[in-house]
């Protein structure tokens, strides 16, 4: 991965690991039983062709990435280590590979997120899907088509040339056919992805490309999709944690006398841990409730009102150079501002939780995490065991939008289990998510602009403290410009966050862009496309202008905004109308380019709920804090977007069949709060701060 | 300690607990209907919706002690065989989730409140399920969802009714 790529999740850790192993027949048959496996190499992209040749007994790579198996029912299984948490990759990927192998949807199932079945992978963030995985799972379904064409070519002693492939079935032109399943009945056979294997063009695809509907959707609609907090286990028990008055408390004293007590209770100490498990939620609850653990929390610790000069004040590290160098060029006027943006928090519905059980020194844990590899690391760390013994299953999770990077609950479940000597089950309650999770960091911008007598920017100066770098470049034109991140020393746990910094970094661009349209008398709109000379901006800003009728918008309060971000290219235009003292969101419309679109649907249903969950961000939510505590961290304090707040929303979606998939999940929320507070600026002045509020 | 009788999808349980124990764990934990889901406890998102005696009902916030007499229905018991309920079957068809977390809820608080609304407008939909949190904000697909469901019913009614 390139800097670039890295550069949204800064706050994230990275680590490699290897995952090698080498099989001869018997084991390959054991594994997969029998078949046709093909291996992707990690590192193996388009650009980088492995170079391998085909010969049907291939060496596994030291590094997957991911394998494709073809059972002699031609059954399709394919292990990816990605987990899905509601973006719908098992669905986008089953069609890359269904595409290419010319097989039904039906027939593929993807393994996913298991650190024992699938190969390492770093994690699911940073809108990486799409654009790496899905392209190296369609070679790998291509080499396996390739291969199976091979087989009925020798079987029939014919050229490979005259036959087809269709519905997991080679055709020979003379009629003759064959089923994938016939062709590796009893086999062992494996490949790796030869060099320059031929992919459908998106022009080319069948499935992809199409709205298919979610593969495993029915099994939500009856309940019977289990979730990490729905795993049971023999003899399961149910695990609580006593947790501290506020951050940086130091444990005084426990008097757990009365759940010691409870029949079934066991109390877990491990010096500032302290925990319960008990035969039933129920019990467990009860239980932690009747322990009284006294805290001491440091005094003085930093508040929700106080944040943004502390940000400024506590650097990570002393930045340069120095803020406000920029120079405003002769005759130019100059514009400046500072926005702030709150810590929001994540709320998936799905809170923390996991399921822990130990075997003989072996360790399973099921939990809801975008980094299943990263917490069997957390596991082994903590329990001083080495990662072969330690399994993490991922079931497809009650979502995460960045929230779920770490491994709390496995540990802590897994701590409670080893104490238990009993699978323990542990959810956190929403306080706890509330207050011990983590945050999309809170930030500073400032901003100095000047803007020459023709109306073109000369200078744009734009330091964000805390936010993160994810859509720091502007991607107007503009001759100078400095744009710096400086990180802070958040006095709150911070981590990624669905588009994280972007959000910040386009609310503030666009914002000021906004005003300095305004300060010049210029169409916010045209002073935008006249900073503009990247083609792929221009037609979601010029889309989303036409279809709220920008130009004949007469007195209505509108506004608009746009940007790009992972691959990802977004306007949006908010109409608001006042009420009351404040104002309310009548209408969005959004235009998203993301390349090819390979689930119009799916694409349709992200943006759409993209553009929902970021109202709460533009709109009401944001984290009050003091003195080492959440002050507004119940689901009734916090308030996140529901059915009456949301607006008429139109999306549109530009395919563009000759350019790569980008990553989907993320970058359409970004342009949604500055479009609306841009809109409210039509009503009145408006704070430089989210949410948007009139000032 | 006491014993509690209660009828959960047609069938009678006995069940050991406090007065104020949770409904939704006794559901979950106890009798392994995992489909209603935990997510805050607090009464306010929804993903443990069941119906109580018909009626569209948070199951965290309830207490065993005041359940009574008063027959629950969960997700697991809406449809019997591969025929769906017409809501799930609406769902399904508007691909009305993303993560899937809040469907369950999201289900029985449409089919408890077209019991006593069969033909809401949109803004009966937003209006009447505000308590009910998406976090992925499939909201608008939920609306179109519910009404689909409605419309498909009341044809149905219309038939019988009219003999076809």
């Amino acid at each position: 991965m390139d800097a670039e790529t890295l550069e949204p999740e800064r706050y994230e850790f990275f680590e490699r690991q290897r995952f090698s192993f080498a099989l001869d027949r018997r084991d390959f048959i054991r594994v997969f039983g029998a078949g046709l496996v093909i291996f992707v190499a990690a590192g193996e992209t388009f650009a980088q062709e492995s170079g391998r040749s085909q010969r049907g007994h291939e060496a596994v790579p030291a590094e997957l990435a991911a394998w494709l198996h073809v059972d002699e029912s031609g059954r399709v299984r394919v292990c990816t280590g990605k987990v899905e948490i509601g973006q719908n990759i098992r669905t986008s990927l089953s069609q890359a590979v269904a595409d290419e192998l010319h097989v039904p949807l039906a027939s593929v199932t993807l393994v996913m997120a298991d650190t024992d079945l699938t190969p390492f992978d770093m994690g699911t963030f940073g809108s990486r899907t799409t654009p790496t995985m899905a392209p190296q799972l369609a070679r790998a379904a291509a080499a396996a088509r390739q291969m199976l064409i091979a087989r009925a070519a020798a079987r029939w002693h014919v050229d490979t040339a005259g036959l087809r492939t269709s519905q997991g079935e080679v055709r020979h032109a003379d009629g003759r056919v064959v089923t994938y399943g016939d062709l590796v009945r009893g086999e062992a056979l494996s490949g790796t992805i030869p060099a320059g294997v031929p992919v459908e063009s998106p022009n080319e695809w069948t499935v992809r490309g199409t709205p298919a509907r979610k593969v495993d959707g029915a099994a939500f609609v009856i309940g019977r999709h289990q979730y990490t907090p729905d795993i049971a286990r023999p003899g399961l028990h149910y695990g609580r944690v006593i947790r501290p008055d506020g951050y940086n408390a130091r444990l005084v004293g426990v008097d757990d006398v009365k759940a010691r007590a409870m029949a079934g209770v066991i109390v877990v100490r491990d010096g500032d841990f302290v925990g319960v498990v008990a035969p039933s939620e129920r019990v467990a609850a009860r239980a932690a409730n009747a322990i009284v653990a006294t805290w001491q929390v440091p005094p003085g610790q930093p508040a929700s009102e106080t944040i943004y000069e502390y940000l400024k004040a506590n650097l990570e590290e002393p930045s340069s150079p120095a803020v406000g160098s920029g120079a405003i060029p002769d005759g130019a006027r100059a514009l400046s501002a500072t926005y702030r943006i709150p810590y929001i928090a994540h709320v998936p519905l799905e809170p923390r939780a996991a399921v822990a059980e130990w075997t003989s020194g072996r360790l399973t844990v099921w939990t809801g995490t975008q980094r299943p590899f990263a917490v069997r690391g957390e596991l082994a760390d903590a329990f001083h065991i080495p990662e072969n013994r330690i399994r993490v299953i991922v079931p497809d999770t009650g979502s995460a939008y960045g929230g779920k990077h770490t491994g709390e609950a496995a540990v802590e479940a897994a701590r409670l289990a080893q104490a238990a000597r009993r699978p323990v089950k542990l959810i956190w309650t929403r306080a706890e998510e509330f207050q011990w999770a983590y945050f999309r960091p809170a930030g500073v911008i400032d901003i100095r602009s000047a803007v020459d007598a023709s109306g073109r920017i000369g200078l744009w100066e734009f330091d964000n403290w805390n936010s993160g770098g994810a859509g720091l470049a502007s991607p107007y034109d503009i001759p100078s410009k400095i744009e710096r991140f400086h990180a802070s020393k958040s006095p709150l746990r911070q981590g990624s966050y669905r588009a994280l910094a972007a959000t910040a970094n386009h609310y503030a661009r666009e914002m000021h862009m906004d005003a300095i349209a305004r300060a010049i008398n210029a169409d916010p709109v045209e002073f935008r496309l006249r900073h503009l000379s990247n083609p792929r901006v221009k037609a979601v800003l010029e889309a989303v202008a036409d279809r709220i009728g920008w130009a004949s918008r007469g007195s209505r309060a509108i506004g608009i905004a746009c940007g790009t971000e992972k691959g990802g290219y977004v306007a949006t235009a908010a109409e608001v109308a006042r009420r009351d003292k404040g104002f309310r969101v009548q209408r969005i419309v959004t235009a998203f380019e993301v390349g090819a679109i390979v689930n119009p649907d799916g694409l349709r249903n992200q943006v759409e709920g993209s553009i929902v969950q970021a109202l709460g961000g533009a709109l009401f939510e944001a984290i009050e804090f003091a003195d080492g505590r959440i002050i507004n961290g119940t689901m009734e304090q916090y308030r996140v977007p529901r059915f009456q707040d949301v607006p008429i929303i139109d999306t549109i979606l530009l395919d563009r069949r000759d350019l790569p998939s980008a990553g989907a999940g993320e970058s359409s929320l970004v342009c949604l709060a500055p479009a609306i507070g841009t809109a409210v600026r039509s009503l009145g002045p408006v704070d430089t701060a989210l949410p948007v509020r009139m000032s | 300690m006491a014993r509690y009788l209660l009828h959960v999808n047609g069938r009678e349980h006995e069940i050991d607990g406090e007065p104020g124990d949770s409904l939704l764990f006794v559901l979950r934990d106890d009798l392994g209907l995992t489909g209603s889901r935990f997510g805050c406890g607090e009464g306010q998102c929804g993903a443990c919706t069941v119906l109580l005696e018909g009626k569209a009902t948070r199951s965290c916030v309830t207490r065993i002690g005041a359940v009574g007499s008063r027959t629950i229905t969960t997700i697991e018991a809406l449809s019997s065989g591969p025929e769906l309920d017409p809501v799930q079957q609406a769902f399904l068809e508007t691909e009305a989730f993303q993560c899937g977390y809040c469907t369950s809820g999201m289900i029985m608080a449409a089919v408890g409140l077209l019991k006593t609304n069969p033909t809401p407008s949109d803004e009966d939909v937003a209006r009447l399920m505000n308590g009910n949190v998406c976090r992925c904000g499939t909201y608008p697909r939920i609306v179109r969802a519910v009404r689909l469901a409605a419309d498909r019913v009341a044809k149905a009614t219309t038939g019988v009714r009219d003999g076809r």
